[in-house]
């Protein structure tokens, strides 16, 4: 196999995927590090706004790329519902039962989508896209605006974090929510924030989960296992660990069929993840360790 | 139906409740006890069922063992298979908070049912494993059900004896003052991590040990015949709704919830077609919402779990 067909069969469909699981796993670790509990609801979260997207496509005829920035906006306000029916009231009480709230969220979401859309899986578009040649490289347009978006969420996120006020305050809140309340910031507004921001990206990640490949119901919980492992590789509460960490599961993912029965690609983000634990349980960069 | 397959399914739910009771009771230990969030119940229960299900059924060409030994050595065999596979996982993730042993626990089912899916050698394919032993399976139908029932009950009330007796001795009181406050019971010379790693190992024990009663009454199991979601969060709501803490609580909750869902499931069974599909999903919609809803107004579930008051010395 000559070097440029390991980077078109393996290198960039692995990149493709850990652009998705980054975005599912910014909102992980952000959820982790600011309101520290594991969200178990993202994937199915994730599933939603990749389905709401396909409604908007079918019922207005919108292209995929018009439908995605509504499908993320529509995804935001509904995790920002979820949030206050569902985990707002446990705040007080230890954070394990929210954990076990959202396995429950994460089944309700997904038994909505079946009855809404059905089980059988749909494509946005239909049609066989080619992909085309740059200097040996071969990519479909698709995956070159994957990567594109992906990669301008992630820098406005993280310029966002750092420059802004509010941005200053989800970071205030993560290091110390007491601290922060003490000096003025509004917790409750920043957790509201918090679920804006991971919702409008898991709906991302479910988008381009499902234009890369196609949509099924079950498409977000099977990824949510990476999506964990990428953030707790990267560091809980870090969302440039997420970044990492989920490029490196998507890449590992990808290589591992070189080695591994490709039915088993599921089991290397568990096999990282626990060696991440064993070896180095802050991750990459240095995240919190709950 | 007439009365006889009446009699018959009511005895075929006392055995599945009797097995969700054993599941129910095994989670008891991992969660009412211990405070840990199992997410893989239906991993350590395949694990049981197919553990045992390959101890004693006939050998098949394409498949590994089939030895044909006695029912009682392959549950024991899926208790011990079930427990050495919570070992490593609590091992590495017990030191974290509980959210940690969530996650790993989802990656566990998962991988299991990978393999199960994966490799034919293990699971015997699409035909799967079939010709299980039952015991008392010689007896006429109706007596070798009822037989069964009983066997299965014995195991859930051996299995709730067994754990209030432990829940009575120093361990159970030493589990609760680590659950109420990890800190103050390592202060006090407490190995918070042992104690932890022996109930999520307890609990996993006795999900397998379901698994396995549960196999020999199908007499047959494949890879689609476990959905693991489903089972897993079952397990979840009868625990949480019965009362997480009291064994007593956990046996309630298993009868009330499999009562629920399998009635519920007669009743979509007759819609037309078109909606029974759609009804199917929205079943799992409500079982969400119920945990909610005991989350929110009932907490401590039907059977709450009591101030343990010693009777006598």
């Amino acid at each position: 196999m000559s070097g440029l067909e390991l980077i078109n069969f393996y290198v960039i469909p692995g990149l493709i995927s850990g652009s998705i699981y980054a975005l599912g796993a910014i909102g992980i670790t952000l959820i982790f590090g600011i309101l520290r509990y594991a969200h178990f609801a993202h994937g199915d979260m994730a599933t939603l706004g990749a389905y709401v997207a396909l409604g908007l496509v079918g019922s207005l005829a919108l292209s995929p790329w018009v439908a995605l920035p509504i499908a993320m906006a529509i995804t935001a306000l509904v995790a920002v519902v979820l949030d206050r029916v569902f985990y707002r009231h446990l705040e007080t009480r230890p954070k394990i039962l929210t954990v076990m709230a959202s396995l429950g969220v994460a089944l309700m979401l997904r038994s909505v989508v079946q009855v809404v859309w059905g089980v059988d899986p749909q494509v946005y578009s239909t049609g066989i896209v080619r992909a085309e040649s740059y200097g040996g490289l071969m990519l479909r347009s698709r995956e070159l605006i994957t990567f594109a978006t992906a990669t301008g969420l992630v820098l406005f996120l993280m310029a966002f974090l750092r420059y802004t006020r509010w941005g200053k305050a989800m970071r205030a809140m993560s290091d110390n929510p007491e601290l922060a309340r003490l000096c003025g910031v509004n917790n409750e507004a920043v957790t509201r924030l918090t679920w804006v921001i991971a919702g409008a990206l898991a709906a991302a990640a479910g988008f381009f989960l499902g234009i890369n490949t196609e949509l099924n119901t079950m498409m977000g919980w099977s990824a949510l296992l990476a999506m964990f492992a990428a953030a707790i590789l990267g560091g809980v509460g870090r969302v440039e660990g997420a970044v990492v960490g989920g490029l490196v599961i998507g890449l590992v993912e990808e290589l591992s069929v070189l080695v591994l029965p490709s039915q088993y690609k599921m089991a290397t983000a568990f096999v990282i993840l626990i060696l991440i634990l064993l070896v180095r349980p802050q991750g990459i960069f240095k995240g919190k360790v709950l | 139906m007439d009365t006889l397959g009446l009699l018959n399914y009511a005895i075929f739910m006392g055995v599945l409740i009797g097995i969700y009771a054993l599941l129910s009771l095994g989670l008891n230990v991992q969660w009412g006890y211990a405070g840990l969030f199992n997410a893989g119940v239906a991993g350590f229960f395949a694990v049981g069922a197919y553990l045992s299900a390959l101890f004693t059924a006939p050998p098949v060409p394409d498949r590994i063992m089939g030895w044909e030994l006695p029912t009682v050595v392959g549950w024991i065999a899926a208790m011990v298979a079930a427990a050495l596979i919570a070992w490593p996982i609590g091992k590495v993730t017990l030191r974290f908070r509980s959210d940690y042993l969530a996650i790993a626990t989802i990656g566990v089912a998962e991988i299991i049912r990978l393999v199960l899916r994966t490799e034919d050698l293990l699971s015997g394919g699409v035909r799967g494993i079939t010709g299980i032993p039952r015991p008392f399976g010689d007896l006429p139908y109706e007596w070798s059900q009822l037989a069964y029932l009983a066997l299965t009950w014995a195991m859930v009330v051996m299995i709730y004896w067994a754990l209030e007796r432990q829940l009575a001795a120093p361990w159970g009181r030493m589990m609760r003052a680590i659950r109420e406050n990890e800190h103050a019971a390592a202060a006090m010379g407490k190995n918070v991590e042992a104690r932890r790693l022996e109930a999520f190992i307890l609990g996993a024990a006795i999900m397998g040990l379901a698994g396995a009663v549960y196999v020999h009454f199908m007499r047959a199991i494949t890879p689609e015949a476990i959905d693991p979601m489903m089972v897993t969060f079952l397990v979840w709501i009868m625990l949480i709704l019965g009362g997480s803490g009291n064994n007593r609580g956990a046996i309630l909750g298993a009868v009330i919830i499999w009562v629920i869902w399998s009635s519920s499931e007669l009743l979509t069974d007759r819609l037309p077609a078109e909606i029974a599909t759609q009804a199917k999903y929205i079943r799992v919609f409500v079982i969400g919402l119920m945990l909610q809803l005991v989350l929110r107004w009932r907490p401590e579930g039907l059977l709450p779990e009591g101030t343990h008051v010693r009777r006598s010395s």
